[in-house]
């Protein structure tokens, strides 16, 4: 899907009525924010790296809607682009992320201690805990628009750097482009072979280009800590296993990325990160902490409770299908995760699933005794 | 070398020229398309800091044939134009494909154009046993425009407006309307596809990943005359693609439609003062390098069920000098021994030469069918290559 197209210098020749996108049909964050006006400022301007407004709004001018969730309908194709095209983002945000205003400071805590519990979540209802974040390397372009030589760039850092992690981090990489067959249906029983996307927001965003170049998967030996090479963003980090003890993944989570940050230092890298939008990555709904950390658990009952969404909301929680962000629950098993990524640091967003999914499995206990949850109702966090 | 008077870079990623060749040259390696046999290291080593005046880039032509390394029925181009300047800044690049696609088409050559349907021979008798229904179409750009993989919203926009205003005048056997896909109700839609004009948003990863589908479906549309026997698509795979068809075999109706309907559409651009893209080197100028010269495409669906069979149908075909395909079109396969046969040139013969070889190959290939439905040999019958 498209890259390099929208730098269509001829365009400067018509009017900015004539340019501006057609967003009638449109249910997405960014044609909520972008007025004629607002692209009439912008549409002459670009990163250094040459990304323009036109590149920053493609997916969402393509991708009207989606069914399930509130989609953002933009991204950054480098971190300039959150400074260049700040007028257009910063509304965004702050429509996305509970009213994160221009001003407002983020705080990153990686210190697993910090969480209180989470050791204990009941595994007849908690099958899987999981936890995720992304990373960007400084000085480099995002995946909706680097060029073939940053991207294999990031792989060969990535790659020196995992290969220096030991211990129960000690893991091995696998390139996409020369994984046997054996190899990779093995990643695919192990539900960690990511494949090409093939959401349309993803495409349109011209993400997918050059696949499966400078892509791969390295995962520790005991295949609970996976890095996700050049996917969305330059690196997703995984920590996750079977059953409901989210302090363990959540203490692995922390200290194998810490370790990987301090490799990718001692090289002369750092990662994309500020004090007002945290941790820089692709998506401006993964800004902050990019930390989704989730569970697959057996709610029935409660899903079909008119309460449901109440609760969710007020405990700040998502709900999704089992098989990610497109897919709708099967069998009653739904993916429960922190609706929040900026504004609050990752030990309190790991807590409130701790405690939201504690509270949530006891509420499914109460109406399976045929009684009702109603004192167990939270507040708003 | 980072060029940043204009508004835009003259490389979209700026970066990437900080990184040497070997890092930036795609892994071509698994591919199987014209681009992909001809783009050299040292080639885009050349190419790479170049674009046109529109910003179109090497990288930009190479990005569909990156992204799909080959397609099981056809050996895809991997290449396509941005603008008319394409074919002269990358030349290198698209000589080289051309030739191999058209022939031996050679940088030199001249092409030549004839649209004077009078000059088709026969083409009003196939036989409508099997001669199912009878199609020619082809693909215009408007000069001045830069094209579908590069094409910005406004200029988009003003391809159909343009065309709009050009089709309005039609009249007579003509006389027709437009539909524009934002703006369709249910029931034209239904129609549409019922009567197999409507094109839906491309699915094909060819198209998608040369950004053709871009700002979908804005600015696109379909034009028809009232006895829907004449079809222009707006701003799909090309600026314009206009199409003649009717059920049955009568060919020469259906050319001589295109012709005359084509030279209506062409006059009253010029009127505007926007011809189409021509040169006399690559005929009419179109996105895909498959489509240059000619641009047409003129094809029968037809029962071939015994002929497609047999150990020299494709010997035949490559003699004839035409190509099947399925009823679905370019990337489907053929149900129930229904074939589309179409011409396989665009370059290098003239409108008139293309639909008298599918008239006198076809009428052939049918004469086959019946002698294979007697159980007789054929032999014979295999013509020379043309």
């Amino acid at each position: 899907m498209p890259f390099g197209n929208t730098h269509n210098k001829l365009k400067m020749n018509y009017s900015a009525e004539q340019e501006y996108p057609d967003l009638s049909q449109h249910n997405n964050h960014m044609a909520k924010v972008l007025t004629p006006e607002m692209y009439a400022n912008l549409r002459d301007k670009e990163t250094p790296s040459g990304f323009t407004v036109d590149d920053v709004i493609q997916t969402g001018i393509d991708n009207p809607g989606h069914p399930f969730i509130m989609t953002v309908g933009c991204v950054a194709g480098d971190e300039e682009t959150y400074e260049v095209f700040k007028e257009l983002l910063d509304p965004v945000i702050e429509d996305r992320h509970g009213g994160y205003k221009p001003s407002d400071k983020h705080k990153t805590d990686l210190n697993p201690d910090n969480l209180v519990g989470g050791d204990d979540l009941d595994p007849n209802y908690v099958l899987s805990s999981r936890v995720r974040t992304g990373r960007s390397v400084r000085g480099f372009c995002l995946p909706p628009h680097c060029s073939r030589g940053e991207r294999r760039a990031i792989e060969n850092m990535a790659i020196e750097s995992l290969a220096s992690l030991d211990g129960d981090l000690n893991g091995q990489y696998y390139a996409l482009k020369n994984m046997t067959d054996d190899e990779q249906q093995q990643l695919i029983d192990d539900h960690f072979l990511f494949d090409k996307p093939v959401s349309p927001l993803l495409l349109a965003s011209g993400m997918g280009r050059d696949w499966p170049d400078g892509r791969g998967i390295w995962h520790n030996d005991g295949k609970t800590f996976l890095v996700w090479v050049n996917e969305e963003d330059h690196l997703r980090v995984i920590s996750m296993q079977k059953g409901g003890n989210m302090k363990e993944v959540f203490h692995r989570f922390c200290t194998g990325l810490t370790k990987i940050e301090s490799l990718f230092k001692d090289k002369g890298h750092e990662f994309m990160w500020n004090e007002h939008l945290g941790y820089v990555l692709t998506c401006p709904s993964n800004l902050g902490t990019g930390l989704r950390a989730g569970v697959h658990v057996k709610l029935p009952n409660v899903s079909k409770h008119e309460k449901f969404g109440e609760v969710l909301k007020r405990l700040r929680l998502q709900k999704r299908g089992t098989g990610g962000v497109d897919t709708a629950a099967v069998g009653g098993v739904f993916d429960i995760s922190n609706a929040d990524r900026l504004g609050f640091s990752e030990v309190e967003l790991v807590q409130m699933v701790v405690d939201g999914v504690k509270t949530l499995v006891e509420m499914e206990k109460r109406l399976e005794g045929g009684q009702s949850f109603d004192d167990l109702m939270p507040d708003q966090k | 070398m980072l060029n940043s008077i204009m508004p835009f870079g003259n490389t979209h990623n700026n970066f990437k020229l900080n990184f040497k060749v070997e890092e930036e040259y795609p892994d071509l390696t698994k591919h199987n398309n014209h681009m992909a046999k001809v783009l050299t290291k040292d080639m885009y080593a050349k190419l790479r800091d170049k674009q046109t005046p529109s910003g179109f880039t090497l990288d930009d032509v190479i990005q569909t044939g990156v992204d799909n390394p080959g397609h099981p029925f056809i050996m895809t181009v991997g290449c396509v134009a941005g603008d008319e300047e394409s074919y002269e800044v990358f030349k290198d690049l698209l000589d080289p494909i051309i030739s191999d696609r058209h022939s031996g088409y050679k940088p030199t050559d001249k092409h030549k154009t004839d649209l004077n349907f009078e000059n088709l021979k026969g083409g009003d008798d196939l036989d409508p046993n099997y001669v199912l229904s009878s199609r020619v179409r082809t693909g215009r750009s408007i000069k001045g425009y830069t094209l579908p993989p590069h094409n910005s919203r406004g200029e988009r926009r003003a391809v159909e407006r343009l065309s709009v205003e050009a089709l309005d005048t039609l009249d007579g056997e003509f006389k027709g309307k437009y539909y524009p896909l934002n703006k369709m109700t249910d029931a034209e839609q239904e129609q549409l596809i019922a009567d197999h004009f409507l094109f839906d948003k491309p699915v094909s990863p060819l198209l998608l990943g040369a950004g053709m589908a871009r700002d979908w479906p804005d600015a696109r549309g379909i034009w028809h005359n009232d006895a829907k026997s004449f079809l222009v698509w707006v701003n799909e795979e090309d600026h314009l693609r206009v199409i003649s068809m009717e059920k049955g075999g009568n060919m020469k109706e259906v050319f001589r439609r295109f012709c005359v309907g084509l030279k209506r559409i062409e006059e009253t651009f010029k009127k505007h003062n926007h011809g189409f893209m021509w040169n006399e080197h690559l005929g009419y100028v179109l996105t895909c390098p498959s489509n240059l010269g000619t641009g047409l495409r003129g094809g029968v669906h037809v029962k071939l069920p015994k002929l497609s069979t047999h150990a020299k149908f494709e010997e035949i075909l490559g003699r004839l000098r035409l190509q099947k395909r399925g009823t679905g079109g370019v990337d489907t396969a053929s149900v129930g021994g229904v074939f589309d046969i179409s011409n396989a040139d665009r370059l290098g013969s003239s409108e008139v030469d293309q639909v008298q070889m599918v008239v006198d190959g076809v009428k052939l290939m049918v004469e086959m069918e019946k002698k294979l439905e007697k159980g007789e040999a054929i032999d014979g019958m295999i013509p020379a290559q043309k």
